[in-house]
């Protein structure tokens, strides 16, 4: 093995490490950063949405990225299909 | 002005007592008054560390519970005559410590010491919050490894929300400091780099510790590492973090870790 590596037949793991982390704390930071305003935008977004839509609460999904320029906001709503009591709304 | 530092990490094993034993007495080799406190409730090393284990009567519990009084519990380290100790309880009950106890013991050491060191607990949990809790600045120290740099960042955010000084809507300054670094691995892209590091987690770098023997051979003998061989890489990366806590500028080098002939054939025997 350390002789394979000597001739280059192996690339070293860390930017495969580095990459994972960028990934994985920009997640997390969105998580744990301000957890009180997403769920406070959770909450207000389910009962918006299910005035109009029956709602599983827990399929509601909201992530924050936050990135150096720009941060998004991700919504995601699962809709159940034939359950709907009104007209559906397009929210997304 | 006494100044309150929060060595801490978030994952355990990365070295925040033997970083805390360190730089405690690198500040203390500077003339400076320190004492260092073990916050690690239930697990208490730092003793061990700097060689006092034998001499612990009263600890941190005892005083906050009003059980001693603070000169009886501190330690005065034999080497050092301004570095001072005071251990932490091996009592399983964590809740021993309060958060109106950690402010009036940390109000009195800040009338005699220059510097008050404190040895956080592993964890996201409440003894990690209480070490924090008065810290004017804070070292997270880290290892060039996935699972501490994610502990890390975690920490990072608790300390810009859960410290007294953020909740007054002030900063706590933080370092970040790397330990057990090889210099030879993050070159080869097999250990990921300062850089790496740097970016990620944002944090201004107060240090690198290289990847050396001295460390355990120092724990070993109960002797921070910057009393016990002050030439190693490893005491002269802690020295010069302690000069740039002081306000120093000094030029940022990955000390690497000598290794002669004789060390290499004989290293699984060494340490």
């Amino acid at each position: 093995m350390n002789l394979m590596r000597l001739f280059g037949g192996r690339a070293g793991s860390a930017p495969v490490a580095r990459e994972r982390l960028q990934i994985l704390l920009a997640h997390e930071r969105g998580r744990s950063g301000a957890p009180d305003l997403l769920e406070t935008l959770r909450s207000e977004i389910l009962s918006v949405v299910s005035k109009h839509v029956d709602l599983d609460p827990d399929k509601i999904v909201i992530r924050m990225d936050r990135g150096k320029f720009v941060s998004m906001l991700e919504v995601d709503i699962e809709v159940p299909n034939g359950v709907q009591r009104s007209k559906m709304v397009a929210a997304s | 002005m006494a100044k309150v530092l929060v060595v801490t990490s978030g994952k355990g094993g990365v070295g925040k007592t033997t970083s805390t034993a360190a730089l405690g007495a690198a500040l203390a080799q500077m003339g400076q008054n320190v004492v260092v406190i073990d916050f690690d409730v239930g697990l208490r090393n730092l003793d061990l560390v700097m060689g006092a284990e034998r001499r612990v009567v009263f600890d941190l519990i005892n005083v906050v519970q009003g059980v001693a009084k603070l000169p009886q519990a501190l330690i005065r380290d034999k080497r050092l005559e301004n570095l001072w100790l005071l251990p932490a309880s091996q009592t399983r009950d964590k809740d021993a410590l309060t958060e109106e106890g950690v402010k009036r013991v940390i109000a009195d050491l800040k009338t005699k010491f220059d510097w008050i060191l404190c040895d956080s607990p592993a964890g996201i949990e409440r003894g990690a919050t209480l070490a924090m809790r008065y810290a004017d600045e804070a070292i997270i120290v880290t290892n060039p490894e996935v699972s501490s740099v994610r502990d890390s960042d975690r920490i990072i955010g608790m300390l810009d929300s859960k410290t007294a000084r953020a909740e007054r809507g002030e900063r706590v300054e933080k370092h970040l400091l790397v330990t057990r670094y090889d210099a030879g691995r993050a070159a080869r892209g097999e250990m990921l780099s300062i850089d790496d590091i740097l970016e990620i987690l944002a944090t201004p770098l107060l240090g690198i510790v290289p990847e050396s023997q001295d460390v355990l051979r120092a724990s070993n003998v109960g002797c921070p590492v910057t009393l016990n061989n002050a030439g190693s890489a490893p005491a002269r990366a802690y020295s010069d973090a302690v000069r740039r806590l002081m306000g120093e500028q000094i030029e940022m080098k990955v000390p690497v870790e000598r290794k002669g002939l004789m060390d290499r054939l004989l290293r699984r025997r060494a340490a």
